[in-house]
């Protein structure tokens, strides 16, 4: 007890020189929780946007699917199985046909999926209400990065091209109903989505599906099934990992922040210990013995993390939150990213997040504090009292 | 004087090592010191004064012979141990007051209370005490770094006093202060011996100090040259 209260003596005794690495220690506090808190908020909101605009509730696959390879689509598909008619009829299950092919905007060529969705749909957030049509025409509808790598507008006409069931080449013109905004690349970047019909019409697969999005979690597999269920979280790994690599480069920022904030505190120990030479010798001689003075050293420097965590906390709450329900303008394209990423980010905080920076870091100062100190340990009192250590 | 006697050196010896041989600092000192002894160690520089101030304090401990200070035998002392004997028995003086500068000249006071565990209210009065002694009563929330080089020596006396300690160790206490200031704390530290019986123990070589000391021992080249005893009235 006694040892905090004359680190804290010692430290408040300071002044400037304490409050200066206060400061910067407080920083960092603020920043490793912001910038943390920013990646998870955009983790949240990179998942809830692809829920909500591809995952749904989870999704059947017809059973050779696979979303990678794209040469396996003409065969990636089913007639919807009795035990799921009845969910496809009342929409809570969604099919869509996908199929590969080629549209020519502008002159130019260029590859696509052909995503076959009923217009009525209501469980993704596309505005699939605009692919009904008088049937005079096909309508499509496109993201904005699709749109815009296209150069296609509202109202263009597009001729596609693709191979039906039989492999046999097939051409329309589509007409672009509407141009949407996403942050989800995937159901953007070389997307054109038809109506359902049509596109079973195009690929001569009447009543067939690739995949049926689920309108809600908790479906199963049946056994013997051609459609295999994908539940959220699986259809989610691959966003959390390559959120995990990105948070890798938010846990190097984080620590080379950390390192500097504990530069700062290492630096003022070692400076501590050579100027404070005499006063380390006085201490010994009224009678304290070379380990406590380690002690109160330590505790010193670590007190700074203490303080820091309260500075933190008086301009750190208000600032983050502020920024938590403002959110924070992100002047980097979505695409770029390659994962759902908004204009706008909201980080968020947990309690976890908060307590363990706070902890990680009253650590590390402690031992930062603790390894210059040691020195008094092996020092002469009589040395110290001339003030005579190098 | 009393006869009781608390300090007792026999053929101590001091070698520091130097270069790749030793130096001796200290060649065979045979010293005893009674309770309520006022006295100096005189000798030029390089004399051994401060390193036989320094092992009489337990700061630093003999490389021959021995020193037993208030029954403890300073070569044979734990650590613990012997930063309880000074914490509770002994008091320094030092050349450059080495005060703590972030604190005030209460907290100065206080600090080696502090170690002892004293209770607040016991210890308030027992610093307002001290500082009285020394006549700092009105500085009681000055930083060392507004007072003079006086009243800083005479913070350093209180501070030492302020346990009532059995021995104060002084290394050139005056040596930074100026004829007027260097007097006024000779007296202070001389009614403080009177009145508590406190021993004061001098490393000098300042004739102000001498002047007041009542037994002289003159130290050369780590021995004791003279050891004489003046009767003062
Ligand atoms: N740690 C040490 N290592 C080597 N030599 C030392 C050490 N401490 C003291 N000495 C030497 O021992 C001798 C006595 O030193 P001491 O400090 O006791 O002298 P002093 O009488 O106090 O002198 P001054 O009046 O200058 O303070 C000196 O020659 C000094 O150089
Ligand atoms: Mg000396």
């Amino acid at each position: 007890m006694l040892a905090f209260k004359l680190a804290l003596r010692n430290l408040l005794g300071a002044g400037l020189r304490t409050w200066l690495n206060v400061i910067i220690l407080s920083f960092s506090f603020i920043i490793i929780i912001w910038l943390k808190g920013l990646l998870e908020g955009w983790d949240r909101q990179a998942k809830n946007d692809m829920i909500k605009w591809e995952i749904g509730g989870g999704q059947f696959w017809q059973a050779s699917y696979d979303p990678f390879d794209p040469f396996t689509l003409l065969d990636s598909h089913s007639t919807i199985p009795d035990v799921l008619s009845d969910s496809v009829t009342n929409g809570t299950l969604v099919p869509v046909l996908i199929s590969q092919g080629t549209i020519y905007p502008n002159g130019r060529m260029q590859s696509v999926l052909f995503k076959g969705i009923s217009p009525e749909q209501k469980v993704l957030a596309l505005p699939t209400l605009k692919l009904k049509s008088d049937g005079t025409y096909i309508p499509a509808i496109i993201g904005s990065s699709m749109a815009e790598s296209t150069q296609l507008k509202e109202g263009d006409y597009v001729t596609a091209r693709w191979r039906d069931k039989n492999g046999t080449f097939d051409a329309a013109e589509i007409r672009i109903a509407c141009i949407y905004q996403t942050n989800v690349p995937s159901v953007d970047v070389g997307q054109v989505w038809l109506p359902i019909d049509n596109v079973r019409e195009m690929m001569l697969l009447p009543g067939e599906a690739t995949i049926l999005v689920a309108n809600k979690e908790g479906w199963k597999t049946e056994k013997s099934d051609k459609w295999i269920f994908k539940d959220q979280k699986t259809l989610l790994i691959d966003i959390e990992n390559i959120i995990k690599a990105k948070s890798f480069v938010g846990i190097l920022i984080w620590a080379i922040l950390l390192m500097m904030a504990m530069l700062a505190v290492f630096d003022t120990q070692v400076l501590s210990i050579f100027r404070r030479q005499k006063e380390i010798g006085t201490y010994v001689a009224l009678g304290m013995t070379r380990g406590q003075v380690v002690q109160l050293f330590t505790i010193e420097g670590a007190m700074h993390s203490v303080l820091a965590t309260l500075v933190a906390a008086a301009y750190g709450i208000p600032l983050l939150t502020f920024q938590a329900i403002r959110g924070i303008s992100i002047p980097v394209e979505s695409k770029d990213f390659g994962i759902a990423m908004a204009a706008k980010l909201y980080p968020v905080y947990s309690l976890t997040l908060i307590t363990g920076t706070v902890i990680v870091v009253l650590i590390v100062t402690t031992i930062v504090s603790y390894w210059p100190s040691r020195k008094i340990g092996r020092l002469s009192p009589t040395e110290a009292l001339r003030g005579r250590i190098q | 004087m009393n006869d009781e006697v608390i300090i007792t050196i026999e053929g101590l010896k001091k070698h520091f090592p130097v270069g790749s041989g030793r130096f001796t600092a200290l060649n065979g000192i045979d010293l005893s010191f009674g309770k309520g002894e006022f006295a100096g160690l005189i000798g030029p520089s390089g004399s051994g004064k401060t390193t036989l101030l320094n092992i009489m304090g337990t700061l630093d401990s003999p490389s021959e012979g021995m020193a037993i200070i208030l029954g403890e035998s300073v070569g044979n002392l734990s650590a613990r141990a012997s930063a309880l004997l000074r914490k509770s028995q002994l008091g320094f003086i030092f050349q450059s007051y080495n005060l703590f500068q972030v604190y005030t000249v209460f907290e100065n006071v206080e600090f080696p209370l502090l170690l002892q565990g004293i209770e607040a209210s016991k210890r308030k009065k027992m610093v307002l005490d001290a500082l009285e002694w020394v006549g700092l009563t009105d500085k009681i929330k000055s930083k060392p770094a507004q007072l003079s080089g006086g009243e800083s020596q005479r913070v350093a006396i209180a501070r030492a006093m302020v346990k009532k300690p059995a021995i104060v160790l002084a290394d050139e206490p005056t040596a930074n202060l100026d004829a007027a200031n260097s007097h006024n704390i000779l007296q202070t530290m001389e009614k403080l011996n009177r009145e508590l019986k406190t021993t004061f123990i001098f490393a000098t070589h300042d004739e102000k100090v001498i002047g007041y000391v009542r037994r002289k021992i003159f130290l050369f080249d780590g021995k004791v040259a003279k050891d004489e005893k003046i009767e003062k009235n």
